[in-house]
């Protein structure tokens, strides 16, 4: 018999003065924590970046390191009374990256994953999958479809359901829909919420877009890094009431708070330049022709029939939703990817006797002319030390070094110069990869998603700066879904609807 | 790998028992090299391949790569063991001639007669259905097993993570152009960047999986994983190919112990 469909018990949370410090660090993650959730509560957590959401996520859903490895817990956390880590199942965690909630490759077969693991007997796990799957609204594919078909979205959802499947009292979400485009967002947002109201199960969800989850919650705490003087909790109420009190300080530490747009600079030039870069008949794809055999085949263009002109001093936003192909157009704008079909060709201005065909200049050629900042920064990390990865274009070009100075100075990392790239925090992380592409001056930039899981400030940050180059000159060509961002910069947007054809004017507003 | 849509009979053969009966071929035929062993086999294991849902089409397309190894290393067996018989072709130091012909042929045919049966067992079985037989049949430990399915569906991923990061680097002023040891050098830094890229996508898997309850040591299996008569006729088939393989060599009088 399976059991019945709601066993859901819904878990508190305590800590009293928990503190962590992880392995190999001087500095407690966090320090002094009070703490309690009663049964079913749904609490939104908030801080700046260091204040330890995620450490304590982690220690809820009982995956942080064993003690033994020179980490240090001190205090106590706990979910029911007892530690979370001899509670397998009591807790469900889902973390930001899609790609690494999904485990196996059919969809029935990784619900199902969570449930095997604590020994649940098969005949109910299939009876739990159905279910799960049904109250994520996934319930349109078959048990066998394969996970790699899922929108990040949809993968999302699915490992809700995968987590819906052990029953678990407590569902933990750290910043779930930081890397999904606005429809996925309230996919996920909206999966969650349908799966609360019918359990009940108590909710910790950390994200720094306080609207999409304000509603859906009935408290908020705000953690601050903890230090032996002051306690980690800053503040702790009903979501009107602290965002009330806290709206200046939440914005000043970078958080989205409802109905707060940050200030940025404003456009001063608008006038049309020099023609940098045109595309016409354009066919993208981000595969390259296969190989079957002794036969070669074209790849499947991702989009056809594509038209756009980069100008000086203009911005070119490409936006339109998941999968049509609007990456793919802007790498392959940028001479990263090879047209399947039509050209992509430099003005005289640009191309600067390197020939008209970006893709087939040499990637010295390239980085002066045109810059690409990639949506994970991490991808474009070449060195181990921040002053050399800003070095790194102009060495190579044999000019620009005095550059460098200017954007360290203007992007605030010249606190930073001595420091790993990979262990710099996101908005660093970001910045620093706008800086290094930026020290080869080139006079087409092209970004892919710059503000995807951005705080306020490295957003207001970056559209500033952004909107500056555009002034000097700079021609910036973006991929985006934020609205507020395309705004700043101004200029022509070239929507792309799934599979179909589209064509932008010059200069058109 | 995923076989969506394949309804050949063998896909419904437990993976347990195709794995046996591939290893009992591949073991006999791994101990001569003679090109009557490697026929029989050859000729029994393309019988096969409407059971498994593969045509010779299929066959090129997945295994072109062994396909062609096979034929090289044939060709250069031919052409540099040592010589016996008469001789056929003599170009310099390159000679060939019947004896070495045969040798040649037979270390073809036999790498064919290797591949085949391996190409077979990917094209009718599941990794996840292969996975569950070897915890739940064969024994091996499950947190090994699933932990190693788990990191094959990432590889799919580190091929795409691979392109995307070829182009940032070409981005950052890092071409694929220039000497040998240039391009050597480019290489050697975007393996890098795969692998931190690989390290950090698999510690937040490891998160994922042990969230979900993963590493206890007990654990049900949603999927459990059966023998039927099927198995019996995969395993007997198995026999029959590889005693046959023998049998025929030894007729022939071409047997060839290998050690």
């Amino acid at each position: 018999m399976p059991e019945a469909p709601t066993a859901v018990r819904p878990a508190a949370v305590s800590a009293q003065g928990w503190g962590w410090r992880h392995a190999g660090r001087s500095t407690q993650a966090v320090h002094g924590l009070d703490l309690a959730i009663r049964p079913g509560e749904r609490v939104l957590l908030l801080g700046p970046s260091g204040a330890g959401k995620s450490t304590l996520l982690h220690a809820l859903a009982g995956v942080l390191g064993d003690e033994d490895d020179d980490a240090d817990e001190t205090g106590s956390l706990l979910i029911d009374g007892a530690a979370p880590r001899a509670q397998r199942g009591r807790a469900g965690l889902m973390q930001q990256d899609p790609e690494t909630q999904v485990v196996l490759s059919r969809l029935g077969d990784d619900v199902a994953f969570g449930a095997e693991n604590l020994a649940v007997p098969p005949g109910d796990i299939w009876a739990r999958v159905h279910e799960a799957i049904d109250d994520v609204g996934l319930a349109g594919f078959p048990l066998d479809h394969p996970t790699s078909a899922l929108s990040g979205g949809q993968k999302q959802r699915l490992a809700l359901a995968g987590i819906l499947a052990m029953r678990p009292g407590l569902i933990l979400l750290d910043e779930p829909t930081a890397n999904l485009d606005p429809a996925g967002v309230l996919e996920v947002r909206d999966a969650v919420g349908r799966c609360l109201d019918k359990t009940g199960a108590t909710l910790v969800v950390v994200e720094h877009r306080v609207s999409v989850w304000k509603d859906l919650v009935d408290r908020i705490v705000v953690l601050q890094p903890g230090s032996s003087s002051e306690p980690a909790v800053l503040l702790d109420g009903p979501p009107d009431t602290v965002l009330e009190q806290a709206r200046g300080m939440l914005a000043a530490a970078g958080v989205w708070v409802p109905g707060y747009v940050p200030a940025t600079r404003a456009r001063v030039g608008t006038a049309s330049g020099e023609l940098l870069l045109s595309a016409a008949d354009l066919a993208v794809s981000r595969e390259r022709p296969r190989r079957r055999g002794f036969k070669t085949i074209p790849p499947v263009p991702a989009q056809s029939g594509l038209g756009a002109d980069v100008v000086a001093g203009h911005a070119l936003t490409i936006t339109g939703p998941n999968g049509a192909g609007k990456s793919t157009f802007a790498l392959t704008l940028a001479g990263l990817l090879a047209p399947v079909a039509g050209t992509v060709s430099a003005g005289v201005g640009l191309a600067d006797g390197a020939g008209s065909d970006p893709y087939a200049w040499k990637a010295q050629q390239l980085i002066s002319r045109i810059g690409t900042v990639f949506q994970e920064p991490e991808h474009q990390f070449v060195t181990g030390r921040v002053l050399d990865e800003l070095m790194f274009g102009p060495r190579h070009l044999g000019h620009g070094e005095e550059r460098v100075d200017e954007l360290l100075e203007r992007l605030r990392l010249t606190h930073l110069v001595d420091a790993n790239p990979y262990t710099l925090s996101g908005g660093e992380k970001r910045r620093l990869s706008v800086a290094t592409v930026l020290a080869a001056s080139p006079k087409v930039l092209v970004l892919d998603e710059p503000t995807f899981g951005q705080d306020a400030n490295t957003w207001a940050e970056l559209a500033s700066f952004l909107s500056e180059l555009l002034d000097a000159g700079t021609a910036v060509v973006s991929v985006t879904h934020d609205q507020e961002f395309s705004a700043v910069l101004g200029g022509t947007e070239l929507r792309l609807d799934s599979a179909a054809a589209a064509y932008t004017e010059a200069g058109a507003a | 790998m995923s076989l969506h849509g394949t309804h050949a009979l063998l896909t419904r053969a437990n993976p347990l028992a195709k794995f046996v009966a591939v290893f009992a071929i591949t073991l006999v035929l791994a101990l001569s090299i003679d090109w009557v062993s490697a026929s029989t086999a050859l000729l029994a294991e393309f019988a096969l391949f409407p059971l498994a849902g593969l045509t010779l089409r299929l066959l090129w397309q997945r295994g072109w790569p062994l396909i062609l190894a096979a034929a090289l290393g044939g060709w250069s067996t031919a052409i540099l063991s040592a010589d016996s018989g008469k001789t056929l072709l003599d170009v310099g130091i390159w000679s060939m001639s019947e004896g070495s012909l045969e040798t040649g042929l037979g270390f073809m045919l036999r790498g064919l007669a290797i591949a085949l049966p391996a190409i077979l067992l990917m094209s009718c079985t599941d990794p996840t259905d292969l996975a569950d037989a070897l915890a739940q049949k064969a024994k091996l430990p499950h947190r090994f097993v699933l932990g190693t399915l788990a990191a094959m569906r990432l590889v799919g991923l580190m091929a795409e993570e691979w392109q995307t990061i070829g182009m940032a680097r070409r981005a950052r002023g890092v071409g694929s152009h220039g000497s040998p040891l240039q391009r050597l050098r480019a290489t050697l830094g975007q393996s890098f960047g795969l692998l931190v890229q690989a390290v950090r996508r698999a510690s937040r898997l490891a998160v994922t999986m042990e969230a979900r309850g993963f590493g206890g040591s007990e654990r049900s299996w949603a999927r459990e994983s059966t023998y039927s008569l099927l198995d019996v006729w995969v395993l007997l088939g198995g026999v029959v190919i590889s005693a046959g393989a023998v049998l025929a060599a030894i007729a022939g009088g071409t047997w060839n112990f290998v050690f």
